[in-house]
């Protein structure tokens, strides 16, 4: 069974017939092409495949592609700026090593914006706590907390 | 001239990509005609096969094709291949049992490939998978390594389910040192099954060209060519050249995705056999019970000391567990990559090691970060810290009456240091992690309840696999050196080919420093190419910390090349003597003169020769290099933990954790590091978290993250790294390789640790992963005992 779904995807309009089942994921990353958002597990712990719905950090393999029918959804693909300039948290990552493989690293930045947009200068404590529900096998995170931290503070200063 | 790229911060090449999701993984590639596989596993850990039907499958929507073991077995598909013959202590070969891509006859372990299905979707794929019906009788499963010898056979081939007992070192030198001993200290371990859970899961998708007669598989591989070879020489018997593999970006190894996988194998032959492309992604539930887990040792170890704590010998039996047939690899790992590290950092100058490796109803074991190395250290270091407890002697001070101070030192299991400063590490670490101070602080946590332990770990890793003729004398089925291409174009910009791969280790940007370093270039003006078989001439691919030690030797190698033309092509633009001709930094120069042409200035030459010694030299700027290593690299280092344990959770906090580690030279400070981070991650993550488990059906009840504890932000501290460097001696760049030391040495620190704060209690040993449910268990058990 197909429905008919739209949305807007980094500020365009986009709309397709998808099967009822398909997650927003898989709407994003087969039928958009937008492969900079990952699957990295099947039981929404992993995190890889976090992208904003109406501004807030969503894991798009727990929701349908159904269920973000008429909203704003953002990923990976969209926040670097048009010309090509890292987004301030993207920078950050860049600036503390924060990524090694990169399979993390899209769901990490995603949701590290979601938390810096009301964390203006996190603590340690309260950056590794907002990384709960995403998992990088690579850094240990040690870099990627001072990422966040550092993008969170690049972000309030208008960088 | 600025500062040198060598030790330099340098940010990252790669990132720019997967910071703005535009990194290609295998599952993000998808062509044209593209067709979905999905495998049917077994649920079953024993079986035998009784029948397969597949007729419903067929004839379900979209479906293509459904292929079992049976239609490889006609199409003459062979097994899968082991690359390492271990010989028997009675002389015997080690028992090699088929491992046909898809299951024939029998099932071995829950989630082995029973059929394939393919179709036009991924979603039709599924729903035609749960039409296929097999029928299965169920055998006893054989899950404990341990009593394996005593239970029904896995395989014809191995009645006794042993695949080899194999044995290094001096027995009766270490019998008559036992029987000397002062003191002896022993303990029973296990050391613990891991699942690697590299972030993407694994990926294949190939394609078949008629037109060319040729294929194409891209592959979440670590290493291609090894896959090629591999794939085409024993499996499917294709003529290499007629395959190209290619590993894009990949999602982190950490060793899970250096062998061949059956479904590798499956959707290159299905590839030619539908004619379209066909693409695999594991789920991460197949991942966790399909993908080569690592570890899995039951081991009783002794150590015999002097009345002065002097090491006199050390006597190890580990029964390895296999899984139920042999990965790629899986054989040396617990033979030639553990047996000889038993020395560690010490003269302890007898050793004997013997090690019974097993099949059971389980995933195949093989490498994981360290493997193997991280095994010998546990057992080396909880022993040694265990007898300073018991001699009631500082842990600390005990190691430094045994280190070894000469070099080279030739150890009594087969491997020979070339070089190293171990007291100097342990002093350093020892003031970094402030050990001085820790009386006061277990005292302070003692007030408020809590049970502070602090251990230390003074590991040593043989890493820069290997030399060649030594790996064969071993057992080893192929070559161990590492390939590079330098592609100087004619304005002087260099394309780098590597037959290394990076999947996270930032090849990309630490091969562009050496690159550059030596050329005189700004690092953008150099790019490094790999992981794809077409490109680069060969290459043996990326695990054991090879990458700069042997890989980078390669492209230091063919640098020299590079630099010896130039210096020809320079004496004839500069109208001198070659031998009059000094290089320096992308600058050839006639010595005592101010007479000089750029790096620049000699490849353009090269490549528009109007005024080039055509009679005596080639046009061009282009040089391959193999490199084959004169000895394996020894990284050694010394990390300090300090635990602080809630006696009425269990729940174990790590406080502090310092490291110093001696890597040789180092290229990148800032990748080295992370490679630190990540490796004591994962070494914490075996000491404290992650526990494979097995029911005795052979089921494997930890196979998700729900189930399987993967390390999180919020329960790791913050790292005090610090380095030493006593270069290695017998590679160009002098560097040793640093990425799997923080695995190997981080188990026993934690566990030193965590035996320490319970020590007062009567508890001498808790199995990893000592999570808070295991230590609170031990404690309550010692509470019992005490009432």
């Amino acid at each position: 069974m197909t429905i008919k779904v739209s949305m807007q995807v980094n500020g365009k309009p986009v709309s397709a017939e998808v099967e009822t089942r398909t997650l927003l994921v898989n709407y994003i990353r087969e039928q958009l092409r937008l492969t900079g958002t990952h699957v990295g597990c099947d039981t929404a712990q992993c995190g890889a495949c976090t992208v904003h719905v109406n501004g807030k950090a969503v894991k798009s393999c727990s929701i349908l592609a159904m269920q973000a029918e008429g909203t704003d959804v953002l990923t990976i693909e969209g926040v670097a700026k048009a010309d090509g300039t890292l987004h301030p948290m993207q920078a950050a990552f860049k600036e503390n090593h924060g990524l090694q493989c990169g399979f993390c690293t899209p769901g990490m930045i995603m949701n590290a914006i979601d938390f810096a947009k009301s964390h203006p200068a996190p603590s340690e404590q309260e950056v590794r706590e907002s990384l709960d529900g995403n998992l990088c096998r690579c850094t240990g995170y040690q870099n990627i907390v001072k990422s966040v931290m550092a993008g969170a503070r690049n972000m309030h200063a208008g960088r | 001239m600025g500062a040198s790229l060598i030790g330099a911060r340098v940010e990252r090449k790669e990132d720019y990509r997967f910071l703005t999701g535009s990194g290609q993984y295998t599952d993000d590639l998808t062509f044209p005609g593209q067709t979905h596989a999905v495998f049917i596993r077994s649920p079953h850990a024993h079986a035998r096969l009784k029948s397969i039907n597949t007729a419903m499958a067929r004839k379900a929507s979209g479906v293509l094709a459904v292929f079992t073991g049976e239609d490889l077995a006609a199409a003459k598909v062979g097994g899968l291949p082991c690359g390492w013959l271990i010989t028997d202590v009675n002389g015997q070969p080690m028992k090699e049992p088929p491992y046909p891509p898809l299951a024939q006859g029998k099932v071995r372990f829950v989630g082995e490939r029973v059929a394939a299905v393919i179709a036009e979707t991924l979603h039709q794929a599924r729903d035609a998978a749960d039409l296929v019906e097999v029928d299965y009788e169920p055998l006893q499963a054989v899950v404990d390594p341990a009593r394996a010898c005593s239970l029904p056979a896995l395989h014809e081939a191995a009645p006794d389910n042993t695949c080899y007992v194999w044995a290094l070192g001096d027995k009766q030198a270490v019998d008559a040192a036992f029987a000397r001993a002062a003191h002896v200290t022993r303990l029973d371990f296990l050391n613990n099954r891991l699942i690697p859970n590299a972030m993407e899961p694994r990926s294949a998708n190939a394609s078949y060209s008629r037109a060319n007669d040729s294929y194409t598989l891209y592959v979440a591989s670590q290493n291609p060519h090894v896959e090629r070879l591999l794939m085409t020489a024993f499996v499917l018997g294709l003529p290499e050249h007629k395959v190209r593999v290619v590993a894009p970006d990949v999602g982190g190894g950490f060793g899970s995705k250096i062998y061949l996988y059956a479904e590798d194998v499956v959707v290159t032959w299905a590839a030619k056999q539908i004619n379209r492309p066909v693409k695999w992604t594991a789920e991460r539930t197949e991942s966790f019970v399909s993908d080569a887990h690592g570890r899995d040792h039951v081991t009783v170890a002794e150590l015999a000391l002097d009345r002065d704590g002097a090491f006199l010998a050390m006597r190890v039996r580990t029964t390895a567990n296999l899984g139920a047939y042999l990965s790629t690899f899986s054989s040396c790992i617990p033979t030639i990559l553990y047996a000889t590290l038993l020395a560690g950092q010490y003269r302890t100058p007898a050793i004997h090691c013997e090690v019974t490796a097993v099949f059971t109803n389980t995933a195949p074991v093989d490498a994981y970060r360290g493997a193997g190395r991280p095994e010998a250290t546990y057992v080396v270091e909880r022993l040694v810290e265990t007898a300073a407890r018991e001699l009631k002697l500082d842990p600390a001070e005990l190691r430094r009456r045994n280190f070894i101070r000469e070099f080279p030192y030739q150890t009594p299991v087969a491997l020979c240091y070339d070089t190293g400063d171990y007291p100097a590490t342990l002093d350093a670490v020892t003031d970094m992690a402030k050990v001085a101070g820790f009386p006061a602080r277990k005292a302070e946590a003692a007030r408020r309840g809590k049970l502070r332990g602090l251990g230390y770990a003074c590991y040593i890793e043989a890493c820069g696999l290997a030399p060649s003729n030594v790996a064969g004398a071993l057992g080893a089925r192929a070559g161990l050196y590492e390939a590079a291409e330098i592609r100087v174009h004619p304005t002087g910009s260099v394309t780098v080919f590597t037959g290394s791969h990076s999947h996270g280790q930032g090849h990309e940007t630490t091969f562009a420093q050496v690159v550059a370093e030596r050329f005189g270039l700004p690092i953008e003006n150099v790019d490094i190419v790999h992981g794809d078989t077409s490109k680069v001439l060969f290459g043996m691919g990326t695990y054991g910390s090879r990458s700069l030690a042997v890989g980078g030797a390669a492209i230091a190698k063919a640098l020299d090349k590079i630099v010896a033309k130039g210096r020809k092509i320079a004496a004839h633009l500069l109208e001198a003597a070659e031998a009059d001709i000094e290089y320096e930094h992308g600058v050839f120069k006639v010595a005592g003169t101010d007479k000089q042409k750029t790096f620049g200035e000699v490849a353009f030459a090269a490549y528009v020769p109007h005024n080039y010694p055509l009679d005596k030299l080639e046009p061009g700027l282009n040089e391959n290099a193999f490199y084959d290593p004169k000895n394996f690299t020894f990284p050694a280092g010394s990390y300090v933990c300090e635990v602080e344990i809630d006696p009425d959770t269990g729940q174990t906090s790590i406080v502090n954790f310092s490291a110093v580690d001696d890597f040789g030279k180092i290229v990148n400070p800032m990748i080295v590091e992370g490679q630190v981070h990540g490796g004591l991650t994962q070494g914490i993550g075996q000491a404290l978290l992650e526990a494979c488990r097995y029911d005795a059906a052979g089921q494997l009840v930890t196979a998700s993250f729900l189930d399987y504890c993967l390390p999180r932000a919020d329960e790791l501290p913050n790292f005090n790294l610090s380095t030493r460097e006593t270069p290695c001696t017998h590679n160009p760049l002098g560097v040793k390789g640093c990425g799997e030391a923080g695995a190997i040495g981080a188990p026993a620190a934690v566990m030193n640790a965590v035996t320490d704060a319970l020590w007062s209690m009567g508890i001498r040993d808790i199995p990893m992963p000592a999570n808070a449910q295991g230590v609170w268990r031990a404690i309550q058990r010692q509470n019992g005992k005490a009432a």
